[in-house]
């Protein structure tokens, strides 16, 4: 008797379970199908980005969706590590590349659409501490040279971008050598700019774009390091030749070339292909 | 290929092998022979390395440990600096994240003691701490060792907590596995095969030359 109760009562709880199940499959059901009615047919971008774009692409992304009800699934990391995973069939439609040679080279090795590689923005850099620290900044790289200044985080020089400008602006500058034992990697710029923001780091070479972003605005100071420091950071976005979805990523592109897209991007310290149009053939 | 690199991971894990034998070894004792009701919350604590994720260890060591936290500025007022970015920072997370690989080997081989012989000894008058060195630890010694090599083989093959601590400096922290990623990032494909190829052949023969080794180890302890 007892033991038909327990069987009963396990039977319903399978029961429930199922039902629950049931149920949450056809919520989940129902609301991409709400998302698919509300799109157009392009589906969804899937983009690669380099980290300096953290903050504004995910702004991009969404204005995108509101404008051509596309959806954007965004991966943020190096764009070396990105050019890589291209190289080796990884399934994205976009690569920004915080780097306009990246994306060239996709095009050359026949991994990308011809042509269809756009300077879409010319990246800065600055050099930052938190708020609080002791050493003051806004006077330039000769504030590195205080000893209180432990570390000093840049992005890897061997495969970012950015870190190859905070390397070449420091040389140029001639501080390179008294800071050289004290810089510490990052695996991209937003690492490095997290190694300074966590405290770990008590300056560092990081973009622009993240130090204006709504995450980092009011937590330091910045010191905009002169542009002929270093080679201009030019920020090239390409379409992969295996994109999944190739009308999405043409759109995407098309929408990154509008006003509203640059008027954004400027706003998130990054300066316009449009004002230096003899960068603009690479 | 960087030497380097190798010659530091090789470094990191024998000082994390040895850490951990010293320490690994009473914390087992007292895991297996302790009757203490609340036991499994510290074999619980011990064997969490296991479950979670690297980038869970590396985020408390960085943030948690940061010089904007009170745990950190206790460090720093110790020694002072912050642990990331130093190889003292390396050895705490790496002591950190193998600690389950050389406590349950070595807490694994005390449980297999006969407890007869441990009592007999005891009562032949023999200390405790001469009990375990005369007694458990040479009948364990196949745990022992197995303790120490997964330690140091787990050490070698660490890259997520030194990805996010590390810093990447040459000499200080820029690991094996982490020279690896940067070569591969950078496209240096061949540079990346060869590191990795070599790292491949040692780590096998270590394996090989220690398994090979530990069989016959154990049939010395085991012949009466």
């Amino acid at each position: 008797m007892r033991n038909r109760i327990r069987t009963a009562r396990s039977i319903s709880y399978c029961a429930g379970l199922f039902a629950l199940v049931f149920v949450i499959s056809l919520r989940t059901r129902c609301a991409s199908a709400k998302l698919q009615s509300g799109a157009k047919p392009c589906g969804t971008v899937t983009v690669a980005a380099a980290s300096d774009l953290t903050y504004a692409l995910n702004e991009i992304a969404a204005n995108f969706q509101k404008a051509t009800g596309c959806a954007v699934r965004l991966s943020l990391g190096s764009s070396g590590n990105f050019l890589t995973q291209i190289e080796n069939g990884a399934p994205f439609d976009v690569l920004f590349s915080a780097d306009l040679a990246y994306p060239l080279k996709l095009e050359a090795r026949g991994l990308a659409v011809p042509g269809s590689t756009y300077l879409y923005a010319i990246g800065k850099i600055v050099l930052w501490t938190r708020e609080g620290s002791r050493v003051d900044v806004t006077q330039g790289f000769s504030a590195l040279r205080d000893i209180r200044i432990k570390k000093i985080a840049i992005a890897n020089p061997e495969h970012a971008p950015y870190g190859r400008a905070a390397e070449e602006a420091l040389r140029r500058s001639g501080v390179y050598e008294s800071v050289k034992g004290r810089l510490v990697l990052g695996e991209n710029i937003s690492q490095a700019a997290e190694f300074v923001e966590s405290g770990n780091a008590d300056a560092g070479i990081v973009a622009l774009s993240l130090t204006l972003s709504p995450a980092m605005r009011d937590k330091g100071r910045s010191w905009i390091i002169p542009e002929n420091l270093y080679t201009p950071i030019q920020q090239g976005v390409v379409i992969v030749r295996a994109a999944a979805n190739p009308q999405g990523a043409q759109q995407l592109l098309d929408y990154i070339k509008t006003p509203a897209t640059a008027a954004l991007l400027e706003r998130y310290g990054f300066v316009l292909p449009a004002r230096i149009p003899a960068a603009r053939t690479p | 290929m960087n030497w380097q690199a190798i010659a530091l991971s090789l470094k990191l894990a024998v000082c994390v092998a040895a850490i951990l034998l010293a320490a690994g070894l009473p914390l087992a004792y007292w895991v297996t022979f302790s009757r203490w009701r609340w036991k499994f919350l510290v074999e619980g604590i011990v064997a969490l390395p296991i479950v979670l994720p690297p980038t869970v260890l590396g985020y408390y060591i960085l943030v948690g440990l940061g010089p904007r936290h009170l745990g950190g500025q206790i460090w720093q007022s110790l020694f002072g600096h912050t642990l990331p970015f130093t190889f003292a920072g390396l050895l705490v997370a790496s002591v950190l994240y193998s600690l389950p690989f050389a406590v349950q080997p070595f807490a694994a081989g005390f449980e297999a003691v006969d407890r007869h012989l441990i009592e007999a000894s005891w009562t032949l008058g023999a200390s405790r701490l001469a009990t375990f060195f005369r007694v458990i630890l040479p009948l364990s010694a196949a745990g022992a060792v197995t303790g120490v090599v997964l330690s140091f083989a787990h050490t070698i093959g660490e890259f997520g907590v030194v990805l996010m601590v590390g810093g990447n400096i040459p000499g200080v922290t820029r690991t094996v596995s982490i020279d690896i990623y940067d070569q591969v990032q950078a496209a240096n494909y061949d540079a990346a095969n060869r590191t990795a190829m070599a790292l491949l052949a040692f780590s096998f023969l270590t394996l090989a030359v220690i398994y090979g080794t530990n069989r016959r180890a154990l049939s010395i302890w085991r012949r009466p």
